[in-house]
């Protein structure tokens, strides 16, 4: 992060960490579409646009295991910090991932 | 911020050719271009080659989309569908469409394609009269389709024939009329064409061959039959010209370009006019115009590089032919028919109807045709075009690859590391060699596994797994070998399932962590392969103790429905052995109803699937159909799915037994239990076997002296019927039985490893020894009842109940609508 810019970003608070599974996933219905709030194993918290960028799978649904999300529908891996699909998947697309932060073991999420 | 402007790409035409150009654009520079796309049709691009098996009702449009919505959106394309394009202004480097849209460019791309020829025939206007090229010809011939109803296909070549199949396996009947005295006479020699001539007849196809048509005769303006020359008249519903394709010119030619038989380009895809380039059916390149696919992708290869700066030249295709009829195996390529200076190797089995003709010209493949079984015909191919001398394997050439290296010194990895770099390994995934060679090597792959993840090479369908074993060991030797043993569970470890299972029960292992900690999992918490895997063994080595972790399991079993494409849930409740009831029928119409549910369908397995069930509605639904009885039918589950049933003694004549009442028992009994992968059951009344229990995975024929308890039967990917386990005289002993082999299955079947797998792996004489041992029998049963105590559980009503309410629920609300 740039010091230096003032942060225009309006911050939302979606919830707690501990309301998101570990090794799990919540939606957050927007209104152009739902945003996927991921928390891993090692208590990580990481948001991307439900879809992944192969056939608009919901990533939010799929399991969670390292940094990474395999999707439902045809088992992409996606990696949680980046968006973008791994192994053989790699360079085919990319997940737009939503400014997120932490507070006090609160989640805000950007609504840019 | 200023960024350069972007050369404009246009592309006419959305078809296989066009797409498969900007892919290729893509691929190389996504960057550079800001693109449109003009098609004809109003949809999507979709795989032209794939419409007869659409036209079969093997596959749906949805299953032959190449391109969706989304990579339109995704790389900025501007896809202008169902917008003809009416002319090209060379001057202005413009395109002009219907309704006055004008797109200008730096660069067009012409893929028009074809346009099936239709013949002159008195009466080709009639309604009813179709060529076979899109999907609107496909529809209109669906719609043709009624009881009693004949077709007519005039022209006897692929497309023709593969019409003629695809409308007889609608229930049409269906006569081929070909002018020559072959089928696919340009692909087939005459004895390939006569068995394929009876292939067709078997398949409900008839030929008449060697036949003129005069005119099509019609009655109230709709077709009514085909007059040939001889004076036969065959009479028709539907008239299906299939005698060739023209390249589509006519914008090329107004345009003032150079136009022979097609749109003329030189090696590099380029047109009289250097910034408009041609690739697909509508180009002729050095005299020769195509038709089929694989010359399309290598003009489309080589396109892609022209456009993105790269010298390339197209130098022509070798072509090859496979037939797309189900169960009708057809291989053709290069001189297929011998000719001069050719010599031909010719192999035929008429039990399995099987004929393989190899022509060889100056010791080198120049052609081959295969009929019945195909299987080495892309190794033939890769033969002829590598023009590899094959004297030394001249023997054994004929009955294909595998004898020939078997054969070859002992050495089954020299042929694999003779084979050219750009060979196709996974048909699947379309891996060839080098990308294999390359992963291994950049990456420094010593297994399968490895390969798999990082090429999707035998990642699908698996056929090609030997070979892609046997490059592995062409590039490591030794360094492989040590690496083959059991199948990895997967990229995670090393272990296999068998030593996985084995050491669960032996160290008491009845966590995830400690059973990734005590065989020393490479990975913190596994994968979505592994993970779902361990659950499961878990949960069979520890009933009622081991707790199931929800966030290993696959969506679908976590919330105990089926993800559809679109996100939403399929919803099926059980109805015990295919039977149900005036009230369940009402509950479910009310809930389809209730819940807006668009589309409710009759499954496979004699229950009702409720499909689109938004994921937030999943417990209200549920709660419905609990409070009329019933419950969760497990149709998502690597668990029991059905017990399917026959009406069996109750009502049937030929009934032996009460079927039905002992596929309700089953179901009752075992309805809620894990297994290694899905298990179905069937129980028929007779050996008439109604309800198709030697196809499920356990099976119950009931006879007069008692009951035939089948396992190992396949119907999906794989087709197999199952094998007689054993034989009781009581129903009793039947449930016994059935419930010990459900349970030797859970405990010692690989995770996703169905029971017919499972039975090869440990072979049917090993299972019967078990289960025919009345201790032993009593044993897996009495397990298999404990361990039911806790799955006969309704996971619906769980829910219904507040239980993992979270999961249905989103976090939050906040950010629905946008701020004011």
């Amino acid at each position: 992060m740039n010091a230096l810019v003032t942060d225009l970003t309006d911050w939302i608070d979606v919830g707690a960490v501990t309301d998101v599974p570990l090794r799990g996933a919540r939606r957050v219905p927007t209104p152009t579409g739902d945003v996927a709030v991921f928390r891993t194993g090692d208590n990580q918290v990481y948001a991307l646009r439900d879809r992944c960028p192969h056939k608009d799978g919901p990533l939010s649904q799929g399991i969670v295991h390292g940094r990474a999300v395999t999707c439902p529908l045809h088992a992409w891996n996606i990696d949680l910090a980046s968006g973008e699909p791994m192994g053989a998947d790699a360079g085919k697309g990319c997940t737009p991932v939503v400014p997120l932060q932490i507070r006090d073991g609160r989640i805000l999420l950007g609504q840019a | 911020m200023t960024a350069s402007p972007k050369e404009r790409l246009v592309v006419i035409g959305n078809g296989m050719a066009g797409c498969r150009a900007v892919q290729e654009v893509l691929k190389r520079d996504p960057t550079r271009y800001e693109i449109a796309i003009f098609g004809a049709e109003p949809r999507v691009n979709y795989d032209r080659i794939m419409l007869s098996p659409v036209l079969a009702g093997e596959k749906s449009f949805a299953d032959i989309v190449i391109n969706d919505e989304a990579w339109y959106r995704d790389n900025g394309i501007t896809l202008h569908a169902g917008r003809k394009v009416v002319g090209i202004d060379r001057e202005a480097k413009l395109v002009r469409a219907e309704g006055g849209l004008e797109v200008a460019y730096d660069r067009l791309l012409l893929a028009m394609g074809s346009d099936p020829i239709r013949l002159p025939l008195p009466g080709a206007e009639l309604t009813g009269v179709v060529t076979f090229r899109d999907l609107d010809d496909v529809e209109a011939m669906i719609a043709a389709v009624k009881p009693g109803a004949r077709a007519v296909v005039i022209g006897g070549g692929l497309l023709g024939i593969e019409a003629a199949y695809g409308l007889a396996r609608r229930g049409m009947g269906a006569t081929v009329v070909h002018l020559m005295d072959v089928l696919m006479e340009r692909q087939l020699d005459a004895s390939a064409g006569f068995l394929l001539t009876q292939a067709m007849a078997e398949r409900g196809v008839d030929t008449v061959l060697g036949a003129n048509s005069e005119e099509i005769l019609g009655q109230d303006g709709r077709v009514a039959g085909l007059k040939l020359k001889d004076g036969r008249v065959l009479p028709c519903d539907l008239l299906v010209m299939a005698v060739g394709i023209r390249p589509a010119t006519t914008l090329a030619k107004a345009a003032g370009l150079e136009v022979g038989r097609g749109v003329m380009v030189d090696d590099a895809m380029r047109t009289s006019d250097p910034a408009i380039y041609a690739v697909g059916e509508c180009v002729e390149h050095r005299g020769q115009v195509y038709g089929l696919v694989a010359p399309i992708w290598e003009m489309c290869k080589t396109l892609g590089q022209t456009l993105t700066g790269v010298a390339s030249t197209y130098e022509g295709s070798v072509l090859s032919t496979r037939l797309k009829v189900s169960g009708v195996d057809v291989f053709s390529a290069g001189k297929f028919a011998g000719g001069e200076g050719c010599e031909d190797i010719i192999f035929r089995d008429a039990g399995r109807g099987v004929y393989k003709r190899i022509v060889l010209e100056g010791g080198k493949v120049a052609g081959a045709v295969l009929f019945g079984d195909a299987a080495d015909g892309g190794w033939y191919f890769d033969l002829m075009r590598s023009g590899e001398p094959v004297g030394d394997i001249r023997e054994t050439l004929v009955f294909g690859q595998a004898v020939t290296e078997g054969l070859r010194g002992l050495d089954p990895s020299a042929a694999v590391a003779a084979m050219a770099d750009e060979a196709e390994i996974c048909g699947c995934n379309g891996v060839c060699k080098g990308t294999i060679t390359q992963a291994i090597a950049d990456q420094g792959l010593t297994t399968l596994e490895s390969v798999r993840a990082v090429t999707k090479a035998s990642a699908s369908c698996g056929s090609c797994t030997p070979l892609v074993e046997k490059i592995l060991i062409a590039s490591l030797g030794d360094a492989f070998q040590v690496q083959t043993g059991p199948k990895p569970v997967c990229s995670c470890t090393e272990k296999g399932h068998d030593e996985v299972r084995r050491r669960i029960v032996a160290e008491g292992l009845k966590t995830m962590p400690a059973v990734m900690q005590a065989l020393e999992w490479r990975t913190p918490d596994g994968c979505a392969s592994c993970r779902p895997a361990l659950n499961y063994y878990l949960l069979c080595a520890w009933p009622g103790e081991y707790r199931d972790d929800k966030q290993s399991r696959f969506i679908n079993e976590r919330v105990h429905a089926n993800i559809q494409k679109d996100g939403t849930y399929s919803v099926v409740p059980r109805m015990w052995g295919g039977m149900t009831t005036p009230n369940e029928l009402r509950a479910i119409a009310d809930v389809a109803d209730k819940f807006k549910i668009p589309t409710v369908k009759v499954t496979g397995g004699q229950r009702i699937d409720l499909l689109g069930v938004k994921k937030d509605d999943l417990p209200a639904v549920w709660a419905d159909l609990n409070a009329a009885g019933m419950v969760s039918g497990h149709a998502y589950a690597k668990g029991l799915r059905t017990v399917k049933t026959c009406v069996g003694s109750e009502w049937c004549r030929f009934g032996t037994q009460d079927s039905t009442g002992l596929g309700v028992q089953l179901e009752k009994i075992m309805w809620g239990s894990w297994s290694p992968a899905k298990v179905k059951l069937g129980v028929s009344g007779c050996p008439r076997n109604c309800a198709e229990a030697t196809c499920k995975d356990i099976g119950v024929v009931c006879v007069d002296s008692g009951y035939e308890i089948h396992i190992g039967g396949a119907a999906g990917l794989h087709i197999q019927g199952t094998e007689l386990l054993t034989k009781v005289a009581t129903e009793e002993e039947a449930i016994w039985a059935i419930c010990a082999v459900m349970q030797l299955y859970r405990e010692n079947g690989w995770y996703l490893e169905r029971i017919y797998k499972w039975m090869a792996r440990v072979g049917l004489e090993s299972i019967r020894t078990e289960i025919e041992n009345p201790n032993r029998r009593r044993q897996l049963y009495d397990l298999f009842a404990y361990s039911q105590r806790f799955s006969r559980i309704d996971p619906w009503a769980e829910r219904v109940a507040g239980r993992h309410a979270d999961e249905f629920n989103p976090l939050s609300r906040r950010m629905e609508f946008a701020p004011a």
